[in-house]
């Protein structure tokens, strides 16, 4: 029975990863870069939500929207200040290197702001769960949500990449920038899109995360954006079927190897992972290979 | 033939250059220990300032030489600490000299950092920019969580060696813990000074300045600039990327060796061979210009000493360094800023004036 309750705690934690990992692949399928900074932009929309539903005492509803609507506009603001001016840059490590300076300004700024102490984060899930088979399973109501909005962004989104425009249109850049602007295609508000839909993924991993494992610090976003971005890679980086499969892959094996293996090595498993990950498949599971033209 | 010779005496002036500089650095600073106008706290930061100098200037050979990003320097630096740390605590009693065990010390430090650079690299190096950025991430993190879960024992029948806890050893009553888990490693002899650091110093500007100078380097600056055109000339591609790695991770060690003997309680935590320190010696290579050796090692000691002077802004430390790193990006790689710099360099604006002042006779 353990087996199974620890099965869904790993369904819904990989839920988590698959949502930020979700933004990770949508922006590097876009812009061709790895977004360092969509960690901390969970931690954002968690700061968001503990100060107006804790500190200010509001309905928790509103807090997530304002979650969401701060985290979109930062991440157009980033967008905009830092990565835009180095899209045409010579070195492709140019825009890594800022987004790394981005991940670090806003974690020292949530130091600053917030202080370096963890609060405690009250859940917004507020009915029980289920229990099944007699009291033996144990599913939180948290468990609930997260896979449940899991499953209903995961089809939202498919519905929005393959049926509406704008989603076309991200296609398009993605697989030519040129060429889809010259359809006339506005190229720069597409990415642009592209970074707004995955920090609102963000913002909604974040109170999701910080819901299940009440704890935040300016440091919350760090680690579970790492961990979601070897779940993209995982998944085979530039899918978004992908990205959720490798997410929940990655959560379920990171509970198990906390269960059954090692706590304390349950990371080192999980990137070990990915190191074996890139050496078999380097273009992951659902990844296509990519001839290199001259 | 004449082009030559005077392209190998610039390298030459620009290498001594540099050399000259840490030296008389050094010599300034011992100055001012010896004629006591050196205060207690900032000869606890030579060390330290040694160690940051050599792992800027190493992970510039993996960043500015080869041109691939690698986050795991505080992993290679946390091996080179852990292997050094371990012999010397071993031979403590075997090797009294501390001059020669150090000196053991920094051969195996190295070799265990270069060893892990090489076993990382095999498999990693066929990865390009992002993908290798992010597996050394992975790496440092692994050898952090591994260190923290280490726990090796010796007594009469030898070393015993576990993953559990201290326990689990099963030692005999005279057993010694050498590595207690995340407790790390307690007594290692404090065999570090800054004589010493400062020639290590010269020794992996030594190393990097004639790898960079070499017939190898020119080989590595060329798989950077064009990995294509670089393999269809011939040039091994794994092989040169290996070499460039490994020794960027041999010399990382060497800096952990430094780093660890100058501790007495050595532990793997995140604040010393996490992300974050990788991330700070990181934004040395950027600061001090991505490729250039002279300004890695400048702004190693420009931006340990500087916090550490103005001691109010050390809680605003990390956000400057992450402002630094943006702007210092921004301002040397965006397209538009290098239109910008081109358009108001002073030299061409000195190159135009001495142009209109010809025009004018």
């Amino acid at each position: 029975m353990s087996f199974i309750t620890y099965l869904i705690n790993g369904i819904s934690l990989g839920s988590v990863y698959a949502i930020i990992a979700l933004g990770y692949t949508m922006v590097y399928g876009i812009a061709k870069m790895l977004n360092f900074a969509h960690g901390d932009i969970i931690m954002v929309g968690g700061f968001t939500v503990f100060t107006i539903v804790t500190t200010l005492g509001l309905p928790p509803a509103l807090g997530i929207l304002a979650a969401v609507i701060i985290c979109t506009v930062l991440g157009l603001v980033i967008e905009k200040i830092a990565y835009r001016p180095l899209r045409k840059a010579a070195s492709p490590l140019a825009v890594l290197i800022t987004a790394i300076g981005v991940s670090y300004l806003l974690q020292n700024m949530a130091l600053l702001i917030f202080g370096a102490n963890t609060k405690s984060f009250t859940s917004v899930v507020n009915f029980s769960g289920l229990k099944l088979a007699d009291g033996r399973i144990n599913i939180t109501g948290e468990t609930i949500v997260t896979i449940l909005s899991c499953i209903i962004i995961m089809a939202g989104l498919t519905f929005f990449i393959n049926k509406t425009k704008a989603g076309q249109a991200m296609l398009a850049v993605s697989e030519d920038k040129g060429a889809a602007q010259l359809m006339g295609i506005n190229v720069n508000g597409t990415i642009a899109l592209t970074f707004a839909i995955g920090s609102a993924l963000a913002a909604i991993a974040g109170v999701l995360l910080c819901s299940a494992y009440p704890s935040l610090t300016p440091y919350t976003g760090a680690m579970p954006g790492i961990k979601a971005f070897v779940a993209a890679v995982f998944g085979g980086i530039g899918s978004v079927p992908g990205a959720m499969i490798g997410g929940i892959l990655l959560g379920v094996i990171e509970i198990f190897s906390r269960a059954y293996i090692s706590s304390q090595m349950a990371d080192a498993i999980v990137f070990g992972v990915l190191i074996i990950v890139l050496l078999v498949k380097p273009t992951g599971i659902l990844g296509r290979n990519i001839q290199e033209k001259v | 033939m004449n082009s030559k010779k005077m392209q190998l005496n610039k390298n030459l002036t620009n290498n001594l250059i540099t050399y000259g500089l840490v030296i008389a650095a050094f010599f300034v600073v011992q100055g001012m220990i010896w004629t006591g106008k050196s205060s207690s706290l900032m000869q606890g930061l030579l060390v330290p300032l040694c160690v940051y100098v050599i792992l800027a200037v190493s992970l510039n050979l993996t960043v500015g030489i080869l041109g691939e990003l690698s986050l795991g320097h505080a992993g290679f630096m946390c091996v080179g600490a852990f292997a050094s740390a371990f012999f010397s605590k071993c031979v403590q009693e075997a090797i009294p000299n501390s001059g020669l065990r150090f000196f053991l010390a920094i051969l195996i430090g190295a070799a265990a950092a270069g060893l892990f650079g090489i076993l990382i690299g095999i498999p990693v190096l066929r990865l390009k920019g992002d993908y290798l950025a992010i597996v050394t991430l992975a790496f440092g993190e692994i050898i952090k969580n591994i260190i923290n879960v280490l726990y090796i024992g010796k007594d009469g029948n030898g070393f015993h060696f576990s993953m559990k806890d201290a326990l689990s050893l099963h030692m005999e009553s005279d057993g010694v813990l050498i590595i207690n888990g995340a407790q790390g490693i307690t007594g290692t002899p404090k065999d570090s000074s800054f004589i010493i650091g400062v020639a290590l110093v010269l020794i992996t500007l030594w190393i990097v300045l004639n790898i960079i100078h070499s017939r190898d380097g020119r080989a590595i600056m060329s798989i950077r600039d064009n990995r294509i055109a670089a393999e269809s000339i011939g040039i091994n591609i794994t092989k040169y990327k290996l070499m460039a790695f490994s020794v960027s991770a041999a010399l990382a060690g060497v800096a952990g060796v430094l780093y660890a003997h100058n501790l007495s309680t050595l532990t793997a935590l995140p604040k010393n061979f996490g992300y974050n320190m990788s991330i700070m010696i990181l934004v040395f290579v950027v600061l001090g210009g991505i490729g250039n050796i002279r300004g890695s090692v400048i702004s190693a000691v420009i931006l340990t000493l500087l916090p550490e002077l103005l001691r109010g802004l050390n809680s605003y430390r990390m956000l400057i360094y992450a402002i630094v790193l943006i702007v210092m990006m921004l301002f040397n790689w965006s397209p538009k800023c290098i239109e910008f710099r081109e358009r108001y360099s002073l030299k061409r604006l000195l190159k135009n004036r001495n142009h209109n002042k010809k025009e004018a006779e």
